[in-house]
């Protein structure tokens, strides 16, 4: 079941990253680079400590780390929802501070944590119809931006229904089309996969694949470690406002002191492969039974 | 009060369609749950789970329109034949969206905790030794003087936990209460919920972590098609040879030892481990064997 499923909404993903293809040819040169980034909010609380981030085009990367760490406070800079205290947020050659959030929203979309704080409209479409509508698509490429991003989230047959009448998990799909439907040269999604059944996390990662497939950066939060280190070459570990660990998968996790400090436990089943003594980084379930292989084999010829 | 034999929590033929819908979420359901016990609810995507936790509840029928039919009860009461409040007094519901959960009625995280017991006239001592024990359980002293709403969503869901753990309903469902938790805020969770099932407390959770519910429940039950479809042991329903067909995924670790097995290297008769320390042992066992 999973084979097929997964088969099929890679297809339609890959479809909704066809639509973008046009607009894509400027996706090549944007970078992400985050400087010296300082967060208090009017409470007082201090949420980012001076973080450093420099994210190349193209590139996928995961952001975990414990909660209140400052992930999502982090990303919405990206967008311009949130303003820098102190340091500077550039997106390509824009400084943040010196863009509205409808100019940013040509190159950063971000889906929300929440998804009910993003959806308003009282439909599903037009929901996902704003960002494109607003961007200024003509009709015929909105509407193909809409049902290209319906159908990657595999809610095209909810069209019409009215958001609130759907679940959490799938109105949480909703908002991720209505990022997807913008095209944007970078793609912020603050955890994707959660509330996800086995079939919506296969989904969504398809659609990171086929975004990364078209040049497009993708920056994730994440507190799944299994979705993170089968769909991230990246991963930044973030405690406290700050940025303990950043670097291949294979490394953060091998970095116990980063991992305690930030509360994060490693995949399922690198957990395993530690506790058998194993020193490889298996990354999903057929690498672990490679080398589960290779174990049996060294352990019968000595 | 229930007798002794009677489930804290029955659902007969329960069928339940949301108004204006083309179809019933719950069809003709039938849940049996018995008092101090832990129970699972798994279930694909939009199969109604929510929907079936806010039925146990009562808020469907009570405060939902739609089509409802079939009997449900908790400690031998039809909540559907009551008020709402006195529906809340017998089953906590922790909400799936920490966010809807917060009243919007207090200033603080200390307020809202205390919010539910100032309605229902709890001694003001009483109330502030509460609201100290369920943030020390859930680690929320440094939150307790902010606003609810400047949290972080993490942090937000485990005020909403809190706020329901505080009210002590002998009946507590929670709707996916770790989804954004990190592996720390997880085990406070189902530490508190292991305190409360031994304390008498029916304990009903959502999770799609199956390795979570195999550690900490007495049974799961599985949700498809608007139906109970199976009901069991966590260790019978998760090894089902169905789980995927009803939309339920297998952990990491399954899913591999189910590779390892068409590959030959684990014996077929070896249960499939679900959690890691299973895995272990089931790993290491063949590589011992092969050696
Ligand atoms: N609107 C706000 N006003 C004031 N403080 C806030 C606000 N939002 C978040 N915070 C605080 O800022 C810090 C970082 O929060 P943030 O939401 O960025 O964390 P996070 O890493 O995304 O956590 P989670 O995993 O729980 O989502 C936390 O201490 C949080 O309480
Ligand atoms: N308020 C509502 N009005 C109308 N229909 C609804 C409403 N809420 C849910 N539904 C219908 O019931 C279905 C199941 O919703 P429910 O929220 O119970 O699913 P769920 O199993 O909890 O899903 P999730 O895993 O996403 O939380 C939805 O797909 C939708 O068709
Ligand atoms: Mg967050
Ligand atoms: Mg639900």
């Amino acid at each position: 079941m999973s084979e097929s499923g997964h088969a099929e909404s890679a297809g339609a993903a890959a479809g909704a990253a066809a639509g973008a293809a046009a607009d894509a040819s400027s996706a090549g040169d944007i970078a992400i680079s985050v400087r010296g980034l300082v967060h208090t909010y009017p409470s007082g609380v201090t949420a980012l400590q001076g973080v450093d981030l420099d994210v190349a085009p193209g590139e996928r990367v995961a952001i975990v780390g414990q909660n209140g760490a400052g992930k999502t406070t982090l990303v919405r800079h990206l967008n311009g929802m949130v303003r820098p205290t102190e340091g500077e947020v550039r997106i390509g050659d824009w400084s943040t501070t010196e863009k509205s959030i409808a100019e940013l929203a040509h190159r950063v979309g971000y889906v929300f944590q929440n998804p009910d704080e993003q959806i308003f409209a009282r439909t599903v479409a037009t929901d996902v119809g704003f960002g494109p509508k607003n961007l200024g698509f003509d009709e015929e490429r909105a509407q193909r931006a809409v049902s290209d991003a319906l159908e990657a989230v595999g809610l095209a047959h909810e069209a019409d229904v009215h958001p609130h009448h759907l679940s959490l998990s799938e109105r949480k799909r909703i908002a991720i089309a209505a990022v997807l439907a913008m095209q944007t040269p970078i793609v912020v999604l603050d955890e994707p996969t959660t509330g996800q059944d086995d079939a919506g996390v296969q989904l969504i990662a398809a659609i990171v694949g086929s975004l990364i497939a078209q040049g497009r950066t993708v920056v994730a939060i994440t507190h799944d470690m299994d979705f993170c280190i089968e769909n991230f070459d990246r991963v930044v570990v973030m405690a406290q406002g700050e940025v303990r660990a950043d670097g291949p998968a294979e490394e953060v996790f091998a970095d116990v002191a980063a991992l305690e400090a930030a509360a994060v436990e490693p995949p399922q089943l690198l957990r395993v492969a530690r506790a058998l003594g194993w020193s490889g980084t298996p990354r999903d379930a057929r690498a672990f039974v490679d080398q589960l292989a290779q174990q049996r084999g060294s352990g019968s010829s000595a | 009060m229930a007798n002794a034999n009677a489930p804290m929590i029955e659902l007969s033929g329960v069928g339940f369609a949301y108004e204006d819908a083309e179809r019933f979420t719950l069809a003709n359901l039938d849940l049996r749950i018995d008092a101090g016990t832990v129970t699972g609810i798994v279930g694909a995507s939009g199969a109604g789970k929510t929907t079936l936790a806010k039925t146990i509840a009562g808020f469907i029928p009570l405060n939902e329109g739609g089509t409802y039919r079939g009997a449900a009860s908790v400690a031998g009461r039809v909540l559907a034949e009551g008020t709402l409040s006195e529906a809340a007094a017998a089953v906590g519901l922790v909400t799936q969206n920490p966010f809807n959960q917060i009243s919007g009625a207090r200033f603080t995280v200390r307020e809202e905790l205390a919010f539910g017991l100032e309605n229902r006239s709890v001694p003001r001592d009483e109330m502030e030794r509460r609201v100290d024990e369920v943030a020390a359980r859930l680690r929320l002293e440094p939150l307790l003087d902010r606003s609810p709403y400047a949290l972080s969503g993490g942090q937000m869901q485990l005020v909403a936990i809190a706020s329901m753990v505080i009210m002590q309903p002998p009946v507590l469902v929670m709707d996916e209460p770790t989804s954004q938790l990190d592996p720390a805020g997880t085990r406070l969770v189902y530490d508190v919920l292991s305190t409360l099932s031994d304390g008498g407390t029916t304990v009903v959770i959502i999770e799609h972590k199956t390795e979570l519910l195999h550690e900490h429940c007495d049974s799961i039950a599985v949700l498809a098609g608007g139906l109970i479809v199976q009901h069991g042991t966590p260790g019978a329903v998760l090894a089902d040879d169905r789980l995927t067909s009803w939309g339920v995924g297998e952990t990491r670790v399954t899913t591999a030892a189910r590779l390892a097995r068409e590959r030959g290297l684990l014996p077929v008769e070896r249960a499939l481990p679900i959690g890691v320390d299973d895995a272990v042992e089931a790993f290491s066992t063949q590589t011992g064997a092969a050696s």
